[in-house]
């Protein structure tokens, strides 16, 4: 399944930069301190608001500190936040909608009815104001409260696919062999979400990653961290536009762009993977277009 | 070759004295000279559906109507009837996947309820359907050999050492060898045919008593169905298996069957002894049924005095959330009179081991 995965040279081109992040996010502070003996927070007084240079390959901020010590440093913020996110929201996600879809009845329509609470709350005004009540509190936290207000759309989609799996003949089957219900949900309806999950699981990331940066951008953030939207928000305070300062916004809001483009891409291969019937297809071309060219082959050499 | 007129002669023996001819008595409900009792039993089984429309409207669909059925040991008794007469609703209550609306399931004469857990499982080991569609019934992400083992597994019919060894057994007994091959399979890897033989199977690792088949052939190629027809008649033979065959297709249900019962829109019209059935059919909807199967007989008789013939265009089943009240074969049955459309006929028995639900015959509808 992976390998069929990566054939494709948009899911390779989207992977190849997902992993170029997340190994920003791992390596990226070690990097940058002992590589280019730079930190985000200090500040070089002899060069503030300078461009790029060969002693800052990004420039610096106002203050003097250094753009590209700030944007790997940002990387890992911003992405354990995303990651935090989408891993609590898909989690939520996967149990109330499975459990709602498989199971039917009051259970499906109470945990429905949750569903839609939540679905109809101004997810980002209550998420601005509740992370304002816990004064930022760092990426984690922000993580949670987004996963924790994020998960309600997902679920609508999983319950759909859970019930209409429940009741394909598979199920039924294995139903009638006396397979539990646990088992019926882990081993014969989870396999086939796959698709539905890991696609939910890197949309919530990007999500995750947007929000933790307008968050911060509104200024609801912890201001002793240094993550992307933390960036672009000092940027603005710093009137970074006004005086000509690219290097000090661009490159957070490039990441960003990037990031959302790259799981936009593999996204694009996760879709084959959740709707078997295309993979079907090409393999069926596949035969068909061997085929031809064997009959082709056997006709020449008559 | 049987022919229409026969039967349409029968039929217009008494049509306007119904209860000329008194039944000689007997128990309607006990055909005679069958001295094992059945395995699993329908009892005047109803079921309908509540379907919720848009505002808060809803219908009933009536799926089935005061059905019964018994499934013996070391027999094969075939359901007919077409799309939407209830066979399969049938089937799944004898798969306990609906609660009846009244009457019961009897298994060896006890009533089963609904069920979970382990008592589900209890009925499951002696009672196992195969599907219509191999493609849908076997889950495209597991192997056979998951398929098998977990059969297998839950039943405990497999300790650690012997499991492989039994799962190649199971193969062979429904013919996919050699075993090796095709214990690694994944579905798709697989033929339609040999699918529905991975089906059948799983559904025999548990070692069932009953096997309940929803027309298993109708989703093969025409090529592999005598194959499956022949498997189903060695296991019943070899395996004691008392068989459900449910199908469209009268000749099938004759070359495979011991009993036939008709079915239409939800009511049991006919049953008896599949030769009895074909050769004598009593009913004009199995007849119109037998008339619809392919013959080449009679297209040396072009023009026969079917009973059909003047009613060519003989309708399509009711639509059940409102079907005709009586018998529901009245609008499109020639012979249709007004107690037809008053009430549905009790069953006559016939001599021959047959039984109707038609007031053409001199009946119960007394008794």
């Amino acid at each position: 399944m992976v390998r069929r995965l990566l054939k494709d040279w948009k899911v390779r081109l989207g992977v190849a930069v997902f992993a170029a992040f997340c190994l920003l996010a791992l390596l990226g502070p070690w990097l940058t301190s002992a590589l280019l003996h730079q930190s985000p927070t200090r500040l070089d007084l002899n060069a503030v608001s300078s461009p790029p240079s060969s002693k800052h390959l990004l420039g610096t901020t106002a203050s003097g500190q250094d753009v590209l010590a700030q944007l790997v440093t940002g990387t890992r913020e911003s992405m354990l936040a995303g990651l935090v996110a989408s891993v609590l929201g898909t989690f939520i996600a996967v149990v109330v909608g499975v459990t709602a879809g498989l199971a039917g009845g009051i259970v499906d329509s109470a945990l429905t009815g949750l569903t839609n609470v939540f679905l109809t709350m101004p997810g980002f005004a209550l998420i601005f104001v509740i992370s304002g009540y816990t004064r930022g509190g760092g990426p984690v936290v922000i993580g949670i409260i987004i996963g924790l207000f994020g998960w309600a759309g997902g679920t609508r989609a999983l319950r759909a696919q859970a019930m209409s799996l429940r009741n394909r003949e598979f199920v039924l089957a294995m139903r009638m062999l006396g397979e539990s219900r646990w088992r019926l949900a882990m081993s014969e309806v989870l396999p086939h979400l796959i698709g539905w999950i890991s696609a939910m699981f890197l949309g919530g990331f990007v999500g995750g990653v947007l929000a933790e940066s307008g968050l911060a951008f509104l200024g609801v953030s912890d201001p002793s961290t240094v993550s992307w939207g933390i960036m672009i928000s000092d940027a603005q305070q710093g009137n970074a536009l006004i005086s000509g300062m690219w290097w000090w916004f661009a490159p957070p809001g490039l990441c960003i762009a990037l990031l959302g483009a790259s799981v936009a891409l593999i996204n694009f291969g996760v879709d084959e993977i959740s709707n078997p019937r295309l993979r079907g297809a090409n393999r069926a071309l596949v035969k068909r277009a061997q085929e031809a060219s064997r009959a082709k082959e056997v006709s020449h050499a008559r | 070759m049987l022919s229409d007129t026969d039967g349409g002669v029968d039929a217009r023996r008494h049509p306007e004295e119904p209860d000329a001819v008194p039944e000689p008595p007997r128990h309607p409900e006990e055909p005679d000279a069958v001295p094992e009792p059945p395995v699993l039993e329908a009892a005047d089984v109803t079921m309908h559906f509540t379907v919720r429309g848009g505002l808060g409207r809803t219908s009933t669909v009536k799926a089935l109507e005061h059905a019964s059925l018994r499934l013996r040991r070391g027999r094969i008794v075939a359901l007919v009837g077409e799309s939407g007469s209830g066979k399969t609703t049938l089937a799944r209550l004898f798969a306990l996947m609906y609660t009846p609306t009244s009457g019961e399931i009897r298994l060896r004469g006890e009533p089963v309820g609904p069920r979970r857990g382990r008592a589900a499982r209890e009925y499951y080991s002696e009672v196992q359907m195969v599907f219509q569609d191999p493609f849908a019934s076997l889950n495209s992400m597991h192997t056979v050999r998951h398929n098998l083992a977990r059969a297998l597994r839950i039943h405990g019919r497999a300790g650690r050492d012997d499991i492989e060894e039994r799962m190649h057994a199971l193969l062979e007994r429904v013919s996919l060898t050699p075993t090796r091959d095709f214990i690694g399979k994944l579905p798709h890897e697989l033929s339609g045919g040999q699918r529905q033989r991975v089906a059948i199977a799983r559904a025999l690792a548990v070692g069932p008593k009953v096997v309940l088949g929803d027309e298993p052939i109708s989703m093969l190629d025409v090529s592999m169905r005598l194959d499956i027809l022949n498997l189903l008649a060695r296991l019943r033979d070899e395996e004691d298996l008392a068989l459900l065959y449910i199908t469209h297709d009268i000749a099938g249900a004759r070359y495979l069957a011991e009993e036939i019962h008709v079915m239409y829109a939800g009511q049991m019209v006919e049953g008896g002894p599949t030769e009895e059935i074909i050769q004598n059919p009593q009913h004009p909807y199995t007849r119109l049924l037998l008339g619809a199967s392919p013959d080449p007989a009679r297209t040396l008789t072009p023009g026969g005095s079917s009973v059909f013939a003047d009613v060519e265009d003989s309708g399509e089943p009711p639509n059940l959330t409102d079907p005709p009240p009586g018998c529901r074969f009245h609008p499109r049955c020639p012979f249709a009179t007004d107690s037809c459309r008053r009430a549905f006929p009790a069953r006559t028995e016939l001599p021959t081991g047959q039984w109707v639900h038609c007031w053409l015959y001199p009946s119960g509808a007394s008794t």
